[in-house]
């Protein structure tokens, strides 16, 4: 780890990094603040797992924001491959290359053709590459790593650990700086071991009590503080029920906002019921919940 | 054993010896705990403690959990063993806020009777004090535990001593029976808050008894009086409540990874077989030649699964987290039915389908369906020979029957005949067994004699075998 210890001290320590993403308007806590905190010293991905709408994504978006990164995005799915992550070489520019070459006719040998059409102008970095070669401060944002297999798991490896990329045809191209690098999983398969062992890991479940009115007083800023105190207790209530979706911290958001709108000043049982849909989108979900509410009436 | 290892070994001379004991016995107790720490990570989290702020505990915790914990379940393993070896250890018990020692003085302090300390803490539950709250834990450890130096180590003891002298149950029905008169969505959210304030108040109490523990014995001993399995490997056979309620939760996410594993699986299975016609017809661009195979679609059915599940008080526990799986799959399934038996045998298919969760289905099975049939005790061979001949006809080929069930039969008649009717007239029959593989075949357990006829045994002791099976379904 010696060859990255040197990738930045950007801050003095975790309470400073909750102050700037608190800069950004992302309400953090200790937990988030010292694994952010911990991957800008040891120059160390970042693996964030949790229930979806926890803000994850959000999370490296906000990072780059406050270290003013451009943020790189390689969002996963089922069939990613090489050259959409990595790179691809540019085939049709290749071909041209060729056929100018039999109109010139410059006498040129087959191996400098060779070369020069496997060389830099005829790549088409991916967001990996281009993380990679990007000379400005980046911030690497791979996005539902839990959605390609495996196999193609391996393909992150050798970024994630030694900050490089090898092009057969090139060489290793090597990290200019240690970027940022988030890695973002809603669980819903294991990831490798040998994925797991290169981050730091970091669950972000749903936000605490104290953390969500936060959030909400600060995302919605009509709304009276008693009022936000009620409708986060009451979404912190329904999460505990089992539920096909709980709902998310925007979720909240959206209730709070539609309860601001509809002028509510104080939560009660009638107007939480009529309102659910807001916050779950499951009938199956709303059911359940509702029977819940009624049941504290009775 | 530790300081052989490299990974350790480099630690120390990033550390110096101080730090590095702890750390190294730390990391030794995680490893024995089951939690998988690499020698990378180890160093990882050397690393992390050089940057992190020493004073600065929690962000401490957090840093190194980062680096060494990869897993949301093993995270209370962790936090309970960092907790032992890093904040209780040297920590001095008087350090009261002002505050709150004041209160407790205000109420004469040593002189208060334990009936006036127990509602000291009821107003402090109610009040949301957090520093009274944890004051009131030490002062009633201090009082009540008896805890004595060189004693064995038995922290829950203690725990439950000072708990019952508080009169803790009681303490939590006052506030749940305050919460409920104040009604409605407001009194559901109280109950909310005193559930979680009274949670942190058993808390502190049980960090009291653990420090002193600490101070008394070190760090290492403590750690090993309190290990316990991962929820991932605790048995289902010696379930504790609290343990059931933990691993309740990790069963819907293992549900959904199983469910899209099984679905992955379906879709990438590999190519049907070779379709004549478009071959020949393909070969024709080639002159003939059959270059360029074609392969018919697979057909891929869902198929059915049949659960029977023995729900007898000895394997009942294994029967619910298999049921609470097998449904939470179901959409991986084109149908899914279910029968519980004992000695008896009935359908529950309805009965799991209408219930809202699996606390509530376990009940209606217990109290509505029609599972005994004689005595009450386990009788395998009846509740087979009755499945076979009353439901035996509606199975098919794509059928596959799962039975749940430890196999002991008390000595009655084994009717293997029964099973071997179920095998012949479904896809596959497997056979989940909750005890250890060396208690097979002991006693009255008659297994073999059945499973003889399975596709497959299995042993199926924790959530970890009831996932690998899963996985390993074709």
């Amino acid at each position: 780890m010696t060859t990255t210890g040197s990738s930045g001290a950007r801050w003095e320590n975790p309470k400073a990094v909750n102050e700037a993403l608190g800069g950004v308007g992302y309400l953090a806590d200790e937990g988030i603040a010292a694994v952010v905190f911990l991957a800008d010293r040891l120059g160390k991905p970042v693996l964030v797992e949790g229930p979806a709408g926890t803000g994850k994504t959000q999370l490296a978006k906000s990072v780059a924001e406050m270290t003013g990164s451009r943020l790189i995005r390689l969002q996963c799915y089922e069939g990613l491959d090489e050259s959409k992550a990595l790179y691809e070489w540019n085939y049709k520019k290749q071909l041209l290359r060729i056929q100018a070459e039999q109109v010139t006719q410059e006498g040129e040998t087959w191996q400098e053709l060779e070369e020069d059409i496997f060389s830099e102008p005829f790549l088409m970095p991916r967001p990996l590459l281009e993380a990679i070669r990007a000379t400005d401060p980046v911030v690497l944002l791979i996005d539902e790593v839990d959605r390609v297999e495996v196999e193609t798991e391996a393909l992150l490896l050798e970024v994630l650990s030694d900050y490089q990329v090898s092009v057969p045809e090139m060489g290793t191209v090597e990290a200019a700086q240690i970027p940022l690098v988030f890695l973002t999983s809603n669980n819903t398969r294991e990831l490798s071991e040998a994925l797991k062992r290169r981050c730091l890991f970091l669950h972000l479940d749903y936000p605490s009590i104290e953390r969500e009115r936060e959030i909400v007083l600060t995302k919605v800023p009509d709304i009276e503080e008693s009022l936000a105190d009620q409708v986060v207790r009451t979404v912190k209530l329904i999460r505990a029920l089992e539920l096909k979706k709980a709902p998310s911290v925007s979720e909240t958001l959206d209730w709070a906002r539609t309860l601001v709108l509809l002028g509510v000043a104080h939560l009660d049982t009638a107007t939480a019921k009529s309102t659910l849909n807001v916050l779950l989108k499951y009938r199956s979900d709303i059911e359940r919940a509702a029977k819940e509410l009624v049941a504290a009436e009775g | 054993m530790t300081s052989t290892q490299p990974g350790t070994r480099a630690a120390e001379l990033v550390l110096g010896s101080g730090l590095f004991g702890t750390f190294a016995e730390f990391v030794e107790e995680l490893r024995a705990a089951g939690v998988p720490v690499s020698t990378t990570e180890v160093l990882d989290a050397t690393e992390a403690l050089r940057h992190l702020p020493l004073e600065d505990r929690e962000a401490l915790k957090l840093g190194l959990a980062a680096s060494l914990v990869k897993e949301e379940g093993h995270w209370r393993t962790f936090e309970m063993l960092f907790e032992l070896f890093f904040s209780l250890q040297g920590r001095g018990s008087g350090e009261l806020s002002a505050l709150a020692a004041g209160e407790l003085s205000a109420g004469d302090g040593e002189g208060m009777s334990a009936r006036e300390l127990a509602e000291l803490a009821y107003q402090a539950l109610m009040d949301g004090d957090p520093e009274l709250m944890a004051a009131l834990a030490r002062g009633a450890v201090d009082r009540f535990a008896g805890m004595e130096p060189g004693r064995p180590v038995g922290g829950s003891y203690y725990v439950f001593k000072t708990l019952r002298h508080l009169e803790a149950d009681a303490m939590l029905a006052r506030l749940l029976g305050a919460a409920q008169e104040v009604g409605g969505l407001e009194g559901m959210n109280l109950a909310q808050d005193y559930r979680a304030r009274y949670e942190r108040m058993r808390d502190e109490v049980e960090a009291e008894v653990r420090r002193r523990l600490v101070a008394d014995r070190g760090a290492k001993v403590v750690a090993r009086a309190l290990r316990r399995p991962l929820p991932e490997d605790v048995d289902f056979m010696h379930l504790g409540k609290e343990e059931l309620a933990t691993l309740q939760r990790t069963v819907q996410p293992l549900a959904r990874k199983l469910a899209v594993h099984l679905a992955r699986k379906r879709r990438h299975r590999d190519e049907g077989r070779l379709d004549f016609r478009a071959t020949m017809r393909r070969s024709l661009s080639f002159g003939g030649a059959p270059a360029d195979p074609r392969f018919k679609a697979p057909h891929r059915s869902k198929p059915e699964l049949w659960v029977l599940a023995d729900i007898s008080g000895s394997v009942a526990a294994f029967a619910r987290f298999t049921l609470q799986l097998v449904y939470a799959l179901s959409s991986q399934f084109s149908r899914t039915r279910a029968w519980a038996f004992i000695d008896g045998i009935d359908e529950v298919t309805d009965l799991l389908k209408g219930a809202d969760d699996i606390s509530e289905a376990v009940r209606s099975i217990n109290t509505q369906a029609d599972v005994i049939w004689a005595e009450g005790h386990s009788d395998y061979g009846h509740a087979l020979a009755d499945f076979a001949q009353r439901w035996g006809r509606e199975l098919t080929s794509r059928t596959t029957v799962l039975v749940l069930g430890d196999a002991r039969n008390n000595y009655h008649s084994v009717q293997p005949w029964a099973i071997a009717e179920i095998a012949l007239r479904s896809r596959h029959v497997w056979w989940l067994n909750p005890e250890p593989r060396a208690y097979w075949d002991t006693g009255d357990s008659v297994l073999a004699q059945y499973g003889a006829h399975c596709s497959g045994v299995s042993e199926c002791r924790n959530l970890r075998q009831l996932r690998h099976f899963v996985e390993q379904l074709p």
